[in-house]
């Protein structure tokens, strides 16, 4: 028997509620299969700027490698995910259907293109390339298949830019999420942002913030750490002072129906970091006068969490109480493909989650927050 | 819960210097000078405005000065109060931040004989961290190496925001010194405000910066197992203090799911994280941050996955907790002498010793 049929074996066994209901993947990054795949949606001027000068990002030593090499090609792909056609993993729909969407039964997959338009250094370039990311994943992705779902990308340091591209593309259902990555240039709470977050509650729409591998300061707070794993380890570290920002700032209570996603950051420090505001806040809250509430009560209230990569305890089932303090309705299920360090979800979770909570994570949250059954 | 918890021995207490003019004694003509000419005053930790909540509990401040100048005050509230047989004195200074690392190299040495005749020479219960310019190791190891041989230094004292993580090879000089004289490294949250708190700059409140500790201590543990330094030195054991405790086995389980994907990348790093975390790193038991009930607490406890890493602390005069209420409801009375004693006895030899 193949390691292949095990799998297909074990998910048949493992997952019959699944194979009735489908999966909802809360995090699919499709790629351009050559970079120039973007260009018919830039303009001569950008195209010819990114020829000459590059799209330069904060923190990036070299041209052509990230700041920290992955353990894999293409940045750390799966080794099987480069398509048999060519080009880069995630760039062939057909193939992506065969490895991701038919083969783990995905009803919905949610985009989260990584173009870097949202972390140039150049602002206008910057939306340009979200500007052009936005149209690709219709044409390529959303209009070719409809269990895709695109991100509206958006410049998030150019506020201005940033709500007249979510104005544009609101209404159509093609788009469920604004998409901003958690290492932005100020804590996200912070009055520049604020504008975003009009836009977002008044489309009802969630933002998705997704751990880039570029950012406007420095990766610790410590100074550069050496290697990846540690690069990778400090990822859960940016989506923290996103929910600590936009609770001390007041965010949630000026903007209440908020819907924030923390993706691909884990999640098991959540529930730690609960307690650890709400201890100190609850002796410094003349400092903050503009929180009036627990700050555990908004992380319950407008915070949700993609599960991959999942914390993984030596006794995997300790990840039950973690599940226990955030609640189930906190959690979405996410493979991250293609990336290293994929999740499967017939293999995920395979612990005593009750099929209530099962449901809620593999689906029902995903289908409710990013309202994929319609209004 | 029985008061006081007589023998317990205290890792973090925090004496202050109350004006650089106490310190001007232990300075040298030059630096004397300078004192007046540059006007080096006020050289309190921004980690710690004397004013702030978090810096001192309200019936722990002095009627006059900041809080822990007063030692008549700490000697009643943190060592006869908690029944205290030994309390470690953690001098929190701007020596350890500034970017003049000669006025640092002074400072530092200042701060540790002014300790010492001030402080360690009026109780014996009495212990201290050598506070050392980690801003130049080469200083820091002179500052290590000048005062190790008074065995009531038990511990090399540094902040948990540097210049650089605390694994890379320019601070190896330090821990080698450190096993050399049977010292523990102690971290302690402080900045030498050399990288903004976040990833995403500077928030924009004390309460954020404070919290934001936890990451800083994160990326110290994972630099130091990552780096190699256990390898190196498999006798160095770190004290993480005043880093909160329950945020560490989410950490750990990250970690170690990221090593097995990626160990190549350090080959030198044979074990999982979670076991190399688990002999080489202690953690001060305030702040703990806990979770609302006394079950959830010992579950924590259980993910911790050892009865040996956590130190009992007051952190006096630090606002942690209020009343008596200086250990989290739900730690299990079986655990009670290791936190409050043998745990600290294995990680500072020099307690253990007959102090002359």
């Amino acid at each position: 028997m193949s390691v292949h049929s095990v799998v297909e074996a074990g998910r048949e066994a493992k997952s019959p509620d699944r194979a009735r209901h489908g999966v909802v993947d809360c995090d699919v990054h499709p790629a351009p299969a050559l970079p120039s795949e973007l260009a018919p949606f830039l303009s001569e001027r950008w195209r010819k700027h990114i020829q000459n000068y590059g799209i330069r990002l904060a923190g990036q030593p070299t041209t052509a490698m990230v700041p920290y090499p992955r353990m894999a090609p293409g940045n750390g792909m799966r080794m099987d995910s480069w398509p048999p056609n060519g080009g880069f993993p995630a760039s062939d729909l057909d193939f992506m259907r065969q490895q991701l969407l038919d083969a783990c039964n995905i009803e919905f997959g949610i985009l989260q293109p990584l173009t870097g338009g949202s972390t140039t250094t150049n602002l206008e370039l910057g939306a340009a390339i979200c500007q052009a990311t936005n149209e690709w994943q219709l044409e390529k992705w959303t209009r070719r298949d409809q269990r895709l779902k695109a991100a509206i990308c958006v410049p998030q340091e150019d506020p201005e830019t940033a709500v007249a591209l979510i104005d544009r593309y609101a209404a159509n259902r093609d788009f469920a999420h604004i998409a901003i990555p958690t290492r932005t240039m100020e804590p996200f709470g912070r009055k520049r942002y604020w504008p975003i977050f009009e836009a977002a509650e008044r489309h009802d729409l969630p933002i998705c913030m997704h751990a880039p591998a570029f950012g406007y300061h420095c990766n610790t707070p410590t100074g550069w750490v050496s290697y990846y794993i540690e690069e990778h380890v400090a990822f859960a570290n940016p989506p923290q002072t996103v929910i600590t920002s936009l609770i001390f700032e007041g965010v949630l209570e000026r903007f209440p129906r908020l819907k924030i996603v923390l993706v691909e950051g884990g999640f098991a420090w959540a529930p730690p970091l609960a307690w650890r505001m709400d201890n100190h806040w609850s002796r410094m809250r003349d400092e903050v006068p503009q929180v009036k509430r627990p700050p555990s009560q908004y992380l319950r209230q407008n915070f949700w969490f993609t599960t991959q990569p999942i914390e993984e305890p030596e006794r995997p089932a300790e990840l039950l109480d973690t599940i226990r303090w955030m609640g189930a309705g906190r959690l979405m299920f996410s493979t991250d493909y293609p990336h290293w360090d994929f999740d499967d979800p017939a293999r995920t979770f395979n612990y005593g989650l009750s099929e209530k909570d099962r449901e809620a994570i593999f689906r029902g949250n995903a289908i409710s927050l990013f309202r994929l059954h319609g209004e | 819960m029985n008061f006081p918890l007589t023998g317990a021995i205290d890792c973090d207490i925090h004496p202050a210097v109350p004006s650089t003019q106490d310190l001007t004694p232990y300075l040298d003509g030059y630096w004397r000078e300078m004192c007046v000419l540059r006007q080096l005053d006020r050289m309190d930790l921004m980690s710690y405005p004397p004013n702030a909540p978090l810096s001192g509990r309200s019936d722990w401040r002095p009627e006059r000065g900041n809080p822990g100048t007063d030692f008549e005050m700490l000697r009643a509230q943190a060592l006869d109060h908690f029944g205290a047989r030994f309390a470690i004195c953690n001098c929190l200074h701007g020596a350890q931040a500034l970017h003049d690392e000669n006025m640092a190299a002074a400072f530092c040495r200042a701060v540790n004989d002014w300790l010492r005749e001030k402080w360690l020479d009026r109780d014996t219960r009495l212990r201290a961290s050598i506070t050392v310019p980690a801003q130049n190791p080469d200083f820091a190891v002179n500052e290590i190496e000048r005062v190790a041989s008074d065995r009531r230094f038990v511990q090399v004292l540094l902040l948990s925001r540097n210049d650089m993580p605390l694994g890379r090879r320019y601070y190896w000089p330090i821990y080698e010194a450190a096993i050399r004289h049977k010292l523990p490294i102690g971290v302690h949250a402080g900045s030498m405000a050399r990288h903004a708190p976040t990833q995403n700059g500077y928030p924009s409140h004390f309460v954020e910066d404070y919290i934001a500790q936890s990451q800083a201590f994160a990326v110290q543990v994972a630099s130091l197992v990552s780096e190699g330094v256990f390898a190196k030195f498999p006798e160095l054991k770190v004290v993480l203090i005043e880093s909160g405790v329950t945020w560490l086995p989410a950490m750990i389980w990250r970690f170690g799911k990221d090593w097995r994907g990626v160990r190549p990348e350090i080959p030198w790093v044979k074990e999982t994280p979670a076991s190399i975390i688990r002999d080489h790193f202690r953690l001060t038991m305030q702040p703990f941050d806990a979770p609302p009930t006394s079950a959830d607490v010992q579950r924590i406890l259980d993910h911790l996955g050892s009865e040996d890493i956590l130190l009992f602390s007051t952190d006096y005069p630090h606002w942690q907790f209020d009343g008596d209420s200086v250990l989290p409801s739900g730690i299990p009375e079986s655990t009670l002498q290791k936190l409050l004693v043998d745990n600290a006895l294995r990680t500072y030899p020099r307690l253990g010793e007959v102090v002359q």
